[in-house]
């Protein structure tokens, strides 16, 4: 064998699993596809950083982190009004619980975290495919090399083509993916301290849901980084392709939305880009491990939407803690059958992220409810509205005010009712 | 809150993607089966879902393909009708090279 290991993918995933392995010891190859590591790699993106602590100490201090989150704003946006739910809470950071990230000069650290482990890291070279004998897979073939190891570990993202080529994913439904178009739009640091109303270090995420998407399933994202914002959609695939809109458009016109422009005043973009998202939840996550084989991250499906936290690299980083534990476990046994790698997925159904997966297992469903991108963001406002615009005419009590603006959203306090039960049970 | 007011331009596509570092390989690695998305009406769906403007429709009814501005996201994959698309990652260092990311 020429390596105990090859990680396909410098992500999250791919580099927490090489660079707990290679600190163990173990001899581990890293294989990227960009030209270097982080190249190919976007996110919203606010990463959930306390895993990272476990493997990084410090992460927060040495990693190239943005900022750290402390506020937290959901919003409903209407095409004539926003409603928002603002939640600052200096908790959040202390201990930091969430930063924005940049992947590009993140991922680039991550390998050279792994790099400074002992992996051998390999930018470059794209694996074209898996090497196996009687169901046992034994290594990559990139071109015409061959690359040997007792286990491969498929870290190689959301459309994982080395996944589909051992028959571990087929096609998957329109409606668990969504395409992420993104903008990253260079401000000064203190402009954006100022326009966010945060301290220096700290930032803000916004998430939103309702007309910046005209409807379609998915929402708006704004994230402050140090000198740059991260702004833009995400849309769940079914609907893009079912409502007949174009992802640029949907882009375009929540960065241009009345509610949002003014947040991006004078910015200059920086980059564009766009990414796909799973959107499945618990039903993407399945086929894990086969024999010599272990699938994280991006590509086991392991992200999770539950409309106030979206979340992937978390899970993606918990996904190469169980991976990594369960190889050297096999490494040390020697064994890399079916049912030694079957101990990757007890590990990660143990992990946070495996109960959290099955937690939210309903949420993805709920997600797809169209009144919740429709309905729910004009109601808020028009109960709002008639509070606040007092125009002179007598006014009413709370009760026939709400009573009035369900009335008129054609809603009903039946569907409300039920809509709200679901949420409760699914988030 | 209802008009549209520009105040921060994105530019064009074209613009857009001039912002962002390619490493262009001189092979395409996307294939437009054109009977195939012809048959199905696929190439609207495929220009309108593109984030990066990869694919236009031309004058002859066939669907045009800038394999140079691909960002590599896989949307064009999952949505495209069955055999109207061939679609495989650029080689090893080629392709978009995020900065920002």
């Amino acid at each position: 064998m020429d390596f105990d290991v090859i990680v396909v993918g410098a992500g999250i995933a791919g580099c927490v699993t090489a660079y707990q392995l290679a600190s163990g010891g173990h001899s581990v190859l890293l294989v990227e596809r960009g030209a270097e590591p982080g190249a190919k790699n976007l996110s919203g993106g606010v990463l959930y950083c306390r895993v990272m602590e476990k493997v990084f100490p410090g992460f927060v201090d040495k990693a190239p982190v943005e900022r750290r989150i402390t506020r937290n704003y959901l919003g409903f946006l209407n095409q004539d009004s926003l409603v928002g739910i603002d939640y600052h809470d200096q908790r959040l950071g202390q201990p930091v619980n969430a930063v924005s990230v940049l992947r590009a000069k993140l991922d680039a650290w991550l390998a050279e975290q792994c790099e400074g482990a002992g992996a051998v890291v390999m930018p470059g070279i794209k694996v074209d495919s898996l090497l196996s004998e009687n169901g046992q897979y034994r290594g990559i073939k990139a071109g015409d090399d061959e690359l040997t190891a007792n286990v491969v570990v498929l870290a190689d993202g959301v459309n994982s083509f080395l996944a589909r080529e051992a028959g571990l994913r087929g096609k998957e439904p329109l409606k668990h993916l969504a395409v992420g178009v993104k903008s990253v739009i260079g401000l000064p640091a203190g402009v954006i301290e100022d326009r966010f109303g945060v301290a220096p270090g700290e930032g803000a995420a916004y998430a939103i849901v309702g007309d910046c998407t005209a409807g379609v399933g998915g929402g708006g994202f704004l994230y402050t980084n140090q000198e740059s914002l991260s702004i833009g959609v995400v849309l769940r695939l079914d609907d893009l392709v079912a409502k007949g809109l174009g992802s640029v458009e949907l882009h375009d016109r929540f960065v241009q939305h009345p509610g949002i422009a003014p947040l991006l005043k004078d910015g200059e973009l920086l980059e564009y880009g766009c990414h796909l998202v799973a959107e499945g939840g618990q039903a993407m996550v399945h086929d894990l491990a086969r024999p010599g084989l272990v699938v994280v991250g991006d590509a086991a499906g392991l992200t999770l939407n539950t409309g106030l936290t979206v979340r992937g690299m978390d899970l993606a980083a918990a996904s190469g803690i169980a991976a990594a534990s369960a190889i050297e476990d096999a490494l040390a046994d020697k064994h890399f059958s079916q049912a030694a790698m079957d101990g990757y997925v007890a590990r990660l159904n143990q992990s946070f992220a495996g109960k959290d997966m099955a937690t939210y297992a309903k949420a993805p469903a709920f997600m797809e409810n169209p009144r919740l991108f429709n309905d729910y963001g004009p109601l808020l406002a028009n109960i709002l509205r008639g509070f606040y615009n007092l125009d002179t005419t007598p006014r009413e009590h709370a009760l026939p005010v709400v009573r009035g603006a369900l009335k008129a959203s054609g809603l009903g306090l039946v569907r409300l009712a039920r809509d709200g039960l679901a949420g409760v049970r699914a988030l | 809150m209802s008009e549209k007011v520009a105040i921060m331009e994105l530019g064009s596509i074209t613009q857009r993607l001039n912002k962002v570092q390619f490493g262009t390989d001189s092979a395409s690695h996307i294939t437009v089966n054109q009977g195939a998305a012809k048959a199905a009406g696929a190439g609207p769906l495929l220009v309108r879902i593109c984030p990066a403007g990869v694919y236009s429709l031309q004058p002859d009814g066939s669907v045009g393909v800038l394999h140079a501005a691909c960002l590599e996201c896989g949307t064009c994959l999952a949505v495209a009708p069955p055999g109207v698309l061939e679609w495989h990652y650029p080689a090893g260092g080629m392709g978009v090279a995020f900065r920002q990311g």
